[in-house]
Formats: structure tokens, sequence, C-alpha cells
């Protein structure tokens, strides 16, 4: 079977994602990927956990004095609403309808830009208050960790950006469902880290 | 590549079907967006409101392991058919980086 045979919303599989051979092990393989992940997200946490408010002594940046919740709240609300929207962009391409799905993704796009921009934002202020990445062992300990995320956050955004202008003209076939199944994936993932980032790092931090 | 899945066109009747099965499923998901609204609005409420740090601590932690099963089981769909074996991945993942926190976390005890 040729992979770019055209479908049509009848033909389509009920699973396209584990349709063929090559999905299926992509499928499995991408979550093992997320389970590594979890353990590399794991001993970041667990060294901002070990090293938080330390440093050098007389350092005068708490967590408790430098985190504004305003700010991480617009984070988070913008996260969590990107990641329901790339839902309804597997709900349109499991429905077969390439033109609504490109549109949900791209909304997904939008809003993940939006959260990079004000996680820049976020980090600009912080280093133009003196609190840089090689300030104590807490300001190394929070860029990497929340570093971390933000680079996901940009390779997530990189990889649907791509799907999307590869697959613009081909419509969707077997060929790249599992693509964009994964994508999606890897999009709640990253909204996965960041409940805890707002959790463990924002709102412990504030409460000191 | 092994593109060969034998190709199967649906019946009217059938397709009708997995197009309601498909639009009930993702109003549960919006229900599940709706509740993880609500558990961050908790979150940063509490912290707003100034508790003590004893009671604010358990329960933001705890909230924050609810949405991450809600959006594991119902945005990832852990629970579904064929899930078996990630599922294993995923919670062998979760172990080990529980025990990593516990460590690093309880080493700086003193």
């Amino acid at each position: 079977m040729d992979i770019n045979k055209r479908y049509t919303a009848q033909s389509w599989p009920d699973h396209p994602e584990t349709a063929t051979l090559e999905g299926k092990n992509k499928f499995v393989g991408f979550w093992l990927l997320l389970a590594a992940e979890t353990v590399t997200f794991a001993s970041l946490f667990a060294t901002y956990l070990a090293l938080k408010d330390k440093g050098p002594s007389g350092m005068e940046f708490t967590a408790a004095g430098l985190f504004e919740l305003p700010l991480v709240f617009a984070m988070t609300m913008i996260l969590l609403t990107s990641s329901l929207t790339s839902v309804y962009a597997m709900y349109h391409m499991k429905n077969h309808n390439f033109k609504a799905m490109q549109a949900w993704l791209g909304i997904t796009v939008l809003l993940g830009l939006t959260f990079l921009g004000l996680e820049i934002y976020e980090f600009n202020h912080y280093v133009h208050l003196g609190f840089g990445f090689t300030h104590s062992a807490f300001s190394s300990a929070f860029y990497v960790l929340v570093g971390t995320h933000g680079a996901h956050v940009l390779f997530g955004l990189s990889w649907f950006i791509a799907l999307m202008i590869r697959n613009s003209k081909r419509g969707l076939n077997m060929y790249n469902a599992p693509k964009f199944y994964l994508a999606a994936l890897y999009w709640h993932f990253i909204d996965v880290v960041w409940v805890f980032i707002f959790t463990v790092v924002y709102l412990m931090g504030v409460i000191g | 590549m092994a593109h060969d899945t034998p190709e199967k066109i649906r019946s009217h009747a059938e397709h009708e079907f997995l197009k309601k099965k498909r639009s009930a499923e993702m109003r549960q998901q919006l229900t599940s967006f709706a509740i993880m609204i609500f558990l961050t609005l908790i979150a940063f409420t509490m912290v707003a409101a100034g508790f003590s740090t004893y009671l604010i601590v358990p329960i933001i932690l705890l909230l924050a392991a609810i949405q991450v099963v809600l959006q594991l089981y119902h945005f990832m769909h852990l629970s579904n058919k064929g899930h078996g074996t990630i599922a294993f991945f995923m919670f062998s993942g979760m172990f080990v980086a529980f025990i990593t926190v516990l460590a690093l976390v309880t080493i700086v005890w003193w």
C-alpha cells in the first residue's frame, strides 16, 4: 500500500496513529522517551529543591522575595489552554478533518509562543534585578529547571510548525497521522511538567 | 515500510456511531479541562490568601497530582486499550523520579 494513499472520513481508521507497524513502533518508542524525560525532570526538580534559597552567604535573593504570582498565573492558564486546543486538533485528526486540525494546531502554536514570550520577559526581568545564572546555587538550579522546560516548549513549537508546513499540501494520511499524534502527546507532557513547576517552584517558593 | 493496513470502509451507521463516540469523548475532555482550571484556581487562591505553609504545601501537591492524572488519563489517553506497556514505562519513570527527589531532598536535611 502506498503511504500517500488518500483516505476519506469513512475509510479513515479509528486509531490512525497505531494503524501501521511504523505508527505502533513510534508510539511505544515515544512513550519510552516520555518516561525517561520524567526522570530527567525529576533530577532537575530534586536539584532545585536541594539548592532552593542556598548560595553564597549574604545572598539577597530568595524565592519568596523574587517570584510574582500574577505573571505565573497567566503563563499557567495559557499553557493549560494550549493543552486543550491540541486535544481539539487531535479530535479533528481522528475525524479526518485536516483543515480544522491545522487551525487548532495554529492556535496551540500561538498560545505556546505567548507562553515562551512571557518566560523570556520573566528571565530578562530577573537578570536585570541582578539574579543572573551565576549569581548563586539557587539561581543556577532555578534557571536550569525552568529553562529546560522552556527549551522543551521551544522544541515542541518548532515540531508543530515543521509538521504543519511540511504536510500543508499532503493532507492527512497514514504517513503523518502518527507524527501529529506524537507531537500532541509531547505538548501534553510539557504541560504536565509545568503543573509541577508552578506548584513546586512558584507557589511553594512564594510561601517560603 | 509496513504500511499494509487493510482498508476498511465503514458503513454509514458505523461512521455516525464513531463520530458520536468521539464527540462524547471530546465533551469528557472539556470537563477534565474545566476541573484542571478549577484546581489551578484553588491552588493559587490558597497561596494568595496566605494560609499556613503546613496546610498549603500538602494540598497544592495533591492538587498538582490530580491534575497530572487527568492530563495523563484523559488528554494523553493512558487509560485506553493497548496502553498497558506504556503505562508500565510511565509508572517506572515516576517511581525513579520519586526516589530521586526523595534522596536529594533528604540529603540536605541536616
